[in-house]
């Protein structure tokens, strides 16, 4: 148990390694980029695009986003807060799904 | 590969949305017959894995960024229903709480990384071993085959956009880039770079699991790869 949590931290700690490639996904720009891709931005794109608004946008802290330390805290603590409300859920599920003890196989 | 919310029109959402219905019911049904409540929390680790792998950007030759899934290998260990699960619970609480892919778009994103992506891959392990290639071998190319499914798949569905839904004066309304553009770009991405991660990084952790032993915390992940109903 203690290994497999250690492993999973220094996974965490290293999420940062993810933040050097630069540039963003192929299919995945915002308006903007759209918009000096194109030129404009599509009219139902742009209606669309704000549905909801993400408490940590892009793996980051809003406004904690000025240099790679910056960048890099914020993106360790994204893998922390998802792990945790990824653990939460399960958590749930685990009260709804599955077979229970009793039934033996 | 995951799509923002504006890319797609409302009514490519709602077909995809649709499709992963019964998906989620079936799946919802396998896991409840097969899995012990207490087995539920593997499959928490699998998406936290899944959710982590993610996070590692990979560059692409041409300035774009690419990651693996992980999803072929959440199927080898927890069976493809059990990973359809996992990685739905991923791509939900990547787009609620950090806008990787859109909320409108979860169902073609989980039609793409969390059915196509571990049922291809699964299907070819299953298929390879069947034809006598080792588990470590097959483990990887049904991981690159399952990645480039999803790919393909996303790839198709951005494209179809200003094809179906444009303005009277020819604009896109949603993605503006069709298939022969679309097509290559994420292919090639994928065909390459991030498809070779994800073999290389299920390969190796299917060749530890296979190794892990009873007292190991993972040892729960490797049911299935030690041939038990699981």
């Amino acid at each position: 148990m203690k290994k497999f949590l250690i492993a999973a931290l220094i996974i965490v700690l290293l999420t940062p390694i993810g933040l050097l490639a630069s540039g963003s996904a192929w299919g995945e720009w915002g308006t903007d980029e759209i918009k000096s891709m194109v030129g404009y931005v599509p009219s139902g794109m742009k209606h669309f695009s704000d549905t909801i608004k993400a408490i940590f946008p892009g793996y980051s802290i809003p406004g904690f986003d000025k240099n790679f330390l910056q960048s890099s805290i914020g993106y360790i603590f994204s893998a922390v807060v998802g792990i945790a409300v990824i653990a939460l859920v399960f958590f749930i599920l685990s009260k709804i799904m599955g077979k229970s003890e009793e039934k033996n196989e | 590969m995951h799509i923002p919310d504006g890319y797609l029109s409302p009514a490519t959402c709602a077909v995809m949305g649709a499709a992963m219905v019964p998906v989620l019911a079936t799946a919802t049904k396998k896991v409840n017959s097969t899995f012990d409540k207490k087995d539920i929390p593997t499959m928490a680790i699998g998406s936290a894995f899944a959710f982590t792998v993610m996070m590692f950007n990979v560059p692409i030759p041409g300035g774009t960024t690419a990651h693996a899934v992980g999803a072929t290998l959440l199927a080898i260990a927890l069976g493809p229903w059990g990973a359809s699960i996992s990685l739905t619970i991923t791509l939900l609480i990547q787009s609620l709480f950090f806008g990787d892919g859109g909320i409108l778009a979860l169902g073609a994103n989980s039609f793409n990384m969390a059915f196509l992506a571990p049922f291809a891959g699964y299907g070819v392990y299953v298929l390879l071993q069947k034809l006598n290639v080792g588990k470590v071998i097959s483990s990887a190319v049904g991981a690159y085959i399952g990645i480039n499914a999803a790919a393909l798949a996303t790839a198709i569905e951005l494209g179809l956009q200003p094809v179906l839904f444009h303005a009277a004066d020819g604009r896109a309304l949603y993605f503006p880039y069709g298939l022969s553009q679309s097509i290559p770009a994420i292919m090639i991405a994928h065909l390459t770079v991030a498809g070779l991660v994800e073999a290389v990084m299920t390969g190796l952790v299917v060749y530890y699991l296979m190794r892990a032993g009873e007292g190991n915390i993972l040892y729960k992940f490797s049911y299935r790869l030690r041939g038990e109903s699981k």
